[in-house]
């Protein structure tokens, strides 16, 4: 019959009618973000950074610019290289997060925010003090010892150094100072029950 | 001082205007005094519609967003109902465009005559008992007389816009208006025979049963015919915006764009409180008197929830659809009603003339099934067949003509 089909048609759309809506209200509330987002706003550790700039070599877009010199001060807290700039362009950068794969002291971790509208092109370039002063909420992107912590950077506090490491921080600071060249040797066995 | 209103001026009945016009008549000339009370009548009526035709854009949107399992607008004031304001004001700032090569008077007037028929519309609809701005004793041929009017805006809009696309949709929208002209009469000439008279108020005092259980024939073409001569989906394709941009307002912009918008929303309030009060019985209701504006507000909305939801639900017919569906369905359904209506009010009106309650519950009892037969009926000679079988390539061979064959 002809005109049942248009009748089952205005049932089908009041039974949507009394449907509760999918939006989700954007501001006001948020759906729960995956902890492997790669977002702006990078996390970046200058306690971890040695400045090789392995990161600047992978990145396929050279957007990363990193100037560095020796430090006076590095030798007391590693063979470190002071960083004077660090600058990331975000304008052409895509998120493919080779940089942070290529670090291999975990020090640049993709962020998790999504929210960086800027309205010059100017500001779309994060420099090192930025980087420094940011909240850092990493990702768990190409990171599993966040991953297997259960960390969630969207609702999770903010991260320090010391806890983002693939091994514990004590490791990776006594690997560091085996590597130091102008410290007596002596220090190297100050701590050998924490082998790993 | 005799200002005092007579009887057999036809804006008696309307206490307002009586008022108003006795009050002034105090002091002032006659017709000044008229005049005022015209003035006064004027605007509310005008800011009724106005009014009505924003918080219908706010329905249709939150409404639509609902069926779509949206929210709709909801960010500027309570549940969005401050969104027309912002659609108002980003229209007006808009630059006013009248485009190269257009008829600039036509152009400029369209916005007006447009609203105009709406507002005329408007004058003779009973909002409560005795308060129709005007109580015509020929309301209904008034109706359809004025609202064929926007046919003429609607035409003046595609020709002076030196636009192509408003000129298709003109043209279409014509085509499918005066089709839809014909059974919308002929639904309204069943009302007309039953109640006895063309007064909407009359109409509305007849209906001890309201109409809609009477012949639901005449309702289902009206609306039909009313929701194409509103140029609303299903029936849109006057302004088709995946086929022809906007219709004959893509031209326009700003201020005049706004009310072009305004009248086609106003045109849903209007026609609802028009299908309000000829089926569904106006004011009358179980509250006392004086809140018929609440019964016929409330009757109002329930057309217009109805005139969305059916806007939510079906997809824009082609034109050769629209017009099957008018002179092949509409048509006929519309004339069936007319024949049964004529026969029952023939046969069961009394010596006076004058039928009862009693035979108008007989009529419903008729015409109910009748109408659910004649609709089943009629259906089927615009369904389309469906053939089912293997497609040919085809064989004839125009000569000149590369032709590209099909495995």
């Amino acid at each position: 019959m002809y005109g049942l089909e248009m009748a089952k048609g205005l049932l089908v759309t009041l039974k949507n009618f009394t449907k509760k809506p999918f939006t989700v209200q954007y501001p006001e509330q948020r759906v729960r973000q995956h902890p492997r987002f790669r977002g702006e706003e990078f996390s970046w550790y200058e306690e971890r950074c040695t400045g090789c700039a392995s990161c600047a070599k992978y990145c396929p877009l050279g957007i990363i610019k990193i100037v560095t010199s020796p430090s006076e001060t590095a030798p007391q807290q590693g063979d470190k290289y002071r960083l004077e700039v660090f600058d990331i362009e975000l304008q052409r950068c895509m998120f493919c997060g080779l940089c942070v794969e290529a670090c291999p002291y975990d020090a640049l971790f993709m962020g998790s925010g999504f929210e960086q509208g800027k309205y010059s092109r100017k500001d779309m370039v994060i420099h090192i003090d930025q980087l420094r002063e940011a909240e850092k909420r990493p990702s768990t992107w190409f990171r599993p010892q966040l991953e297997s912590a259960n960390y969630e950077p969207g609702r999770g506090r903010p991260l320090g150094w010391q806890e983002v490491g693939r091994e514990s921080w004590r490791w990776h600071q006594r690997e560091k100072a085996g590597l130091r060249l102008t410290e007596p040797p002596d220090n190297r066995a100050a701590s050998p029950e924490e082998a790993p | 001082m005799s200002c005092q209103l007579t009887p057999d001026n036809i804006l008696y009945d309307n206490g307002l205007f009586r008022v108003v016009n006795d009050l002034a008549g105090m002091v002032l000339p006659c017709w000044l005094s008229y005049v005022i009370a015209g003035l006064v009548i004027m605007l509310i009526l005008v800011n009724g519609v106005l009014l009505g035709a924003a918080a219908v854009t706010w329905m249709e949107r939150r409404l639509l967003g609902r069926f779509q399992n949206r929210v709709g607008p909801n960010r500027w004031g309570p549940f969005g109902l401050l969104q027309p304001l912002a659609d108002l004001a980003k229209l007006i700032t808009k630059e006013d465009l009248i485009p190269d090569g257009a008829d600039r008077i036509a152009f400029t007037l369209v916005p007006i005559a447009m609203m105009l028929p709406l507002l005329l519309m408007t004058a003779v609809i009973p909002f409560a008992r005795n308060t129709a701005l005007a109580n015509l004793n020929v309301g209904v041929l008034f109706l359809l007389a004025v609202s064929s009017v926007s046919t003429l805006a609607i035409f003046m809009a595609g020709w002076s816009s030196n636009n192509r696309y408003a000129m298709f949709g003109a043209a279409r929208a014509v085509a499918v208006l005066i089709s839809y002209e014909v059974p919308v009469v002929l639904s309204l000439l069943g009302v007309v025979m039953v109640a006895g008279t063309m007064s909407l108020m009359g109409i509305v005092e007849a209906q001890s049963v309201i109409f809609l259980l009477v012949q639901p024939l005449a309702m289902f073409v009206f609306m039909a015919g009313m929701s194409a001569e509103l140029n609303r989906t299903p029936f849109d394709l006057a302004e088709a915006e995946s086929e022809i941009i906007a219709g004959y307002h893509t031209e326009y912009s700003g201020a005049k764009f706004a009310l072009i918008q305004a009248a086609e929303f106003g045109g849903v309030l209007v026609v609802s409180g028009i299908i309000a009060t000829l089926f569904l019985g106006g004011w009358a209701g179980p509250l006392p008197d004086y809140l018929g504006w609440l019964w016929f507000l409330l009757k109002t909305m329930v057309v217009v929830f109805l005139f969305i939801w059916i806007r939510a639900t079906y997809p824009r017919l082609r034109i050769d659809q629209i017009m099957a569906f008018s002179w092949k369905f509409l048509l006929p359904l519309s004339l069936v009603n007319l024949l049964a209506v004529s026969l029952e009010v023939f046969f069961l009106r009394s010596e006076e003339g004058v039928l009862s309650t009693g035979d108008l519950w007989i009529m419903a009892a008729i015409n109910i099934p009748v109408g659910l037969a004649c609709i089943a009926l009629f259906g089927n000679s615009i369904r389309q067949k469906v053939v089912v079988g293997v497609a040919q390539p085809a064989t004839r061979v125009v000569p000149g003509v590369p032709t590209i064959e099909v495995r």
